[in-house]
């Protein structure tokens, strides 16, 4: 049995704190002692549901956004902190249980994505901070006998100012919670910030050098069993029948049970539950997309752009524009499916009981999780439990349910606690990918060499038929085509049409979603015009951006601290490429070589964002720098190809990362900017593929329009 | 089958499968979970161990192969995170999601014990094994050089503190001139 206490919702007061987003912010009501984690050694006063205080002067801020690298935990805290006059050093965090209050208003449930954390964030975090620190002044003020005007709140203590009375946050909480929460409460100015923008070292790093931080994997309950599926190879198919009796007999495997999707083998530790998988007899009912691969896929995309698809952005007339065009230019791109390929496969840990769930999961979507469990273990999503570990990695792949319900299932089925474990090949042939895509352009440059007209016509696997059909209207899923429809430059006659495509492969938010292909089609065809108008990749786009400033600030950060222009060392090219995602501003130059097999080396990125306020430079600098590793990996080395509607790639081996000796210099700036926050975990990937793409045209004069780049497409 | 080792200076008994391997005796059978699982296969370095000082995929090591050695994981490079590579890590705040750094660290530890001062050429052989999805590759790099410098000059100088570490290859916040 868990030590903690369910939340009593009744305890939540919509208070009705509007910030300038319009969210309403819950509040846990004064006074209560909710006690929302395993029990501490002191109770803690409640503040809000953001900020907790024990007698001993801890302060714990919950974080109700998961922590997968992007250094949230830290971020939200300094916010929390920066309102509250804490002392950061004894600035404590804990993951947040699923509830209403902490929902995202960007999504309606609670979850991270999106690159939204901090622009979603900003604000309810300082009035949590805010709020907690009047509440300290207002019982500082009643114990003293003074106004609360006259106290202030300083490292940890509220400050009688005249008398230069003192009392410690903790000394002052538990009356602090049954102060009135202040309806209004006024936020620093911005000049006045002590923590926000200042580099801070991350909250995670000690747990993170010593073994203790717990991920998912890692979750150890009294008596739990360790559980693994084997899953039918081709998606869609089931199981005909099986044979679990070798299974059976091996020491240690406690049962083996056919879930929805697959066969369960549990044990008394992974391996030999692996070791039990490996002795499993299963014939599977393939279903209807044994026959599918690669190739079919794609023919269905190309048969599909041969017609006319929905209009998802209609400016002018593009049949008018390229008629009176100079000259008219033509590509057809293409992208594969992507893995996520987090270093921590997917796993769950679920305890079924007849009173409710615990779940135990690295999750980024807390809400889908707790409606998941409660709909399998046939309980109130309330009396689902969902403890947030660290995770092992997102990049979107964890926005699914799907392990959380395998575990859920086979601990109702054992009725004790289970945590199941997938294995690499698991994770790499069952995930929900990023989708493929396929995308016909055209364009007309006038004799001036601007462009006249840009039509771009998108066939591609729709992640919202997968994820949330009920967003998507008129056929339009707006992430199939982000990244292109949008294109920034000014075009005056514009054309993007879709062909939503739904086939059996699963699909999933992809670190920087559409934008991470979209962003590789319209910035490499950006880049065939600016060769046709014969201009300088950079001075042709920079032309075209003049009604788009900060899109156009990160491209000309970007293009002088990388020396665009300046002679390079012999054997070595320059390619550009700029993109807005997700409210983010990115500019990427790159300096590559070419081997003689065609091997293209990657020698230094150049990187200029502008994502607003920049909350910890520190971390904004390893987004910025990881998000382009990741875009490396994918321009250059992997892609999920389908073979018997299955996928072909299996571990490592066959689905390789960058690795240490082919990460090159990578230099970050940001513009400095006083707006509202905007994301950094993905914005700085989709630019990376199109910019390697634009230097190996300029390094061979070939024009590489589908991913991956292969050295057999170059040599 | 008994299995006596030495893990983490203690003398350790197991009764298991001598085909188990190693990564899932520390994990499942002993709790020590720091040591992570990522491919099963010897390809991503997240599993690294050190068997006698060498970095070791614990998830190909059959548990009979370590009878009579001496085995030291995340949990036994240091009690109280001072060992020098710790020590840089945390200076430069090197992980992101986290998952992969403790076999990062075994193998930079391992690497610092038999080349004290590696080049980057040196690094690149020994961390090529290692995966890292979040990217953090260039910390990492400049994480290994620091722990040299701190394997050989422990003490800080005066008025040091970790945030004077600037960051490697960067300018943060701020460059339009």
């Amino acid at each position: 049995m868990s030590a903690t206490t369910p939340v009593d919702r009744r305890s939540f007061l919509k208070t009705g704190i509007a910030g300038a987003t319009g969210l309403v912010i819950g509040f846990y009501l004064p006074g209560r002692r909710e006690v929302l984690a395993a029990a501490p050694d002191a109770t803690p006063a409640v503040l809000n549901a953001w900020v907790h205080i024990t007698p001993d002067d801890k302060v714990t801020i919950l974080i109700s956004k998961s922590e997968m690298g992007q250094g949230v935990e830290t971020s939200l805290a300094m916010l929390a902190a920066e309102e509250l006059g804490c002392d950061w050093k004894r600035i404590n965090t804990e993951f947040a249980p699923a509830d209403k209050v902490y929902y995202d208003p960007a999504f309606g449930m609670q979850g991270t994505g999106g690159s939204q954390s901090m622009h979603s964030c900003w604000e309810p975090m300082r009035k949590a901070g805010a709020t907690a620190r009047e509440m300290l002044i207002g019982a500082a003020a009643q114990k003293w006998g003074v106004d609360a005007s006259e106290c202030r709140a300083e490292s940890g203590s509220i400050v009688h100012t005249a008398t230069k009375r003192r009392a410690t946050f903790g000394s002052l909480a538990d009356a602090a919670a049954q102060v009135p929460q202040p309806k209004d409460v006024k936020l620093k100015d911005p000049s006045q910030f002590t923590i926000v923008g200042k580099p801070t070292k991350r909250l995670d790093t000690p747990k993170k050098v010593n073994g203790t931080a717990e991920f998912g994997i890692d979750v150890r309950r009294p008596g739990m069993l360790h559980a693994s599926v084997e899953h039918c190879p081709v998606f869609g198919g089931k199981v005909a029948s099986f044979d679990a009796t070798k299974a059976k007999a091996i020491p240690g495997v406690k049962d083996v049970i056919q879930i929805p999707t697959g066969i369960a083998v549990v044990a008394d530790n992974t391996w030999t539950a692996f070791q039990g998988r490996k002795a499993l007899d299963i014939k599977w009912d393939e279903g209807p997309n044994a026959a599918v691969t690669s190739a079919s896929i794609r023919k269905s995309f190309e048969d599909a752009c041969e017609k006319p698809g929905v209009v998802s952005r209609k400016e002018g007339d593009a049949a008018a524009g390229l008629a009176s065009a100079a000259q008219k230019i033509e590509a057809v791109y293409e992208a594969p499916y992507q893995a996520h390929a987090t270093m921590e496969p997917m796993n769950g840990t679920a305890d079924v009981r007849a009173d409710g769930v615990d779940l135990w999961v690295p999750t980024q979507f807390q809400t889908p999780s707790q409606g998941m469990a409660a709909g399998i273990a046939g309980v109130k999503p309330e009396s689902v439990k969902v403890h947030t570990t660290y995770l092992g990695g997102g990049f979107g792949r964890r926005g699914w349910s799907d392990f959380v319900a395998e575990s859920t299932i086979v601990s109702k089925a054992m009725g004790a606690p289970v945590q199941v474990t997938w294995t690499r090949e698991d994770d790499t042939q069952h995930d929900y990918y990023r989708p493929a895509s396929y995308i016909k352009m055209s364009a007309g440059l006038g004799a001036d060499g601007k462009p006249t007209a840009f039509t771009a016509r998108v066939a591609c696997d729709s992640i919202m038929s997968w994820f949330f059909p009920g967003s998507i209207t008129n056929g339009l899923d707006s992430s199939s085509v982000e990244g292109v429809s949008d294109i920034a430059y000014d075009i005056p006659n514009i054309l993007v049409d879709y062909h939503l495509m739904k086939g059996p492969i699963p699909m999933g938010f992809w670190r920087s979603v559409g934008a991470s292909q979209n962003g590789f089609f319209s910035e490499g065809f950006v880049d065939e015009l600016a060769a046709a108008a014969k201009k300088d990749p950079y001075e042709f786009r920079r032309d075209l951006l003049a009604k788009q400033p900060r899109l156009l600030s990160v491209l000309n950060l970007a293009a002088q601290k990388a020396g665009w222009g300046t002679p390079l060392p012999k054997g070595r090219f320059r390619g550009i490429a700029c993109l807005e995602a997700f409210s983010t501003y990115a500019a990427e130059v790159v300096e590559i070589s070419i081997d003689k097999d065609g091997t293209v080396n990657v020698h230094r990125v150049v990187a200029a964002l502008d994502c607003g306020r920049v909350i910890n430079p520190d971390t904004a600098e390893g987004q910025v720098s990881g998000a382009i590793v990741y875009g490396i990996t994918a321009a250059l080395k992997t892609e999920i190809t389908i073979d018997r509607g299955r996928v072909v790639q299996t571990n490592f081996d066959t689905n390789p990362m960058l690795r240490m000796n082919e990460v090159p210099k990578i230099e970050v700036y940001f513009v400095p900017s006083e707006e509202t926050p905007t994301g950094l975990g993905e914005p700085a990937v989709p630019p990376v593929a199109p910019a390697i793409g634009n230097a190996i045209f300029v390094a061979t004069g070939k024009r590489l329009r589908r991913l991956p780049f292969k050295p057999e497409d170059i040599a | 089958m008994a299995i006596h080792f030495t893990l983490n200076g203690k003398a350790v008994t197991v009764s298991v499968n001598p085909d188990m391997p190693l990564l899932w005796v520390l994990r499942d059978t002993l709790n020590m979970t720091g040591t992570k699982f990522g491919c099963g296969m010897a390809l991503c370095g997240a599993c690294t161990v050190h068997i006698n000082g060498d970095a070791i995929r614990s998830c190909v090591t059959p548990i009979s192969a370590i009878a009579g050695k001496t085995v030291t994981t995340i949990e036994g490079l240091s009690a109280d995170r001072s060992h020098p590579v710790q020590r840089a890590w945390m200076e430069i705040d090197v992980p992101q999601c986290g998952y992969c750094q403790s076999g990062q660290i075994m193998t930079a530890s391992a690497l610092l014990a038999k080349t004290p001062k590696p080049t980057d050429a040196q690094i690149d052989d020994a961390m090529t094994g290692n995966i890292c999805r979040c990217g953090t590759y260039p910390r990492i790099r400049k994480a290994i050089h620091r722990a040299a410098e701190l394997r050989t000059a422990p003490a800080k100088p005066a008025g040091a503190t970790a945030d004077d570490v600037p960051l490697a290859d960067s300018v943060l916040a701020g460059g339009a001139e």
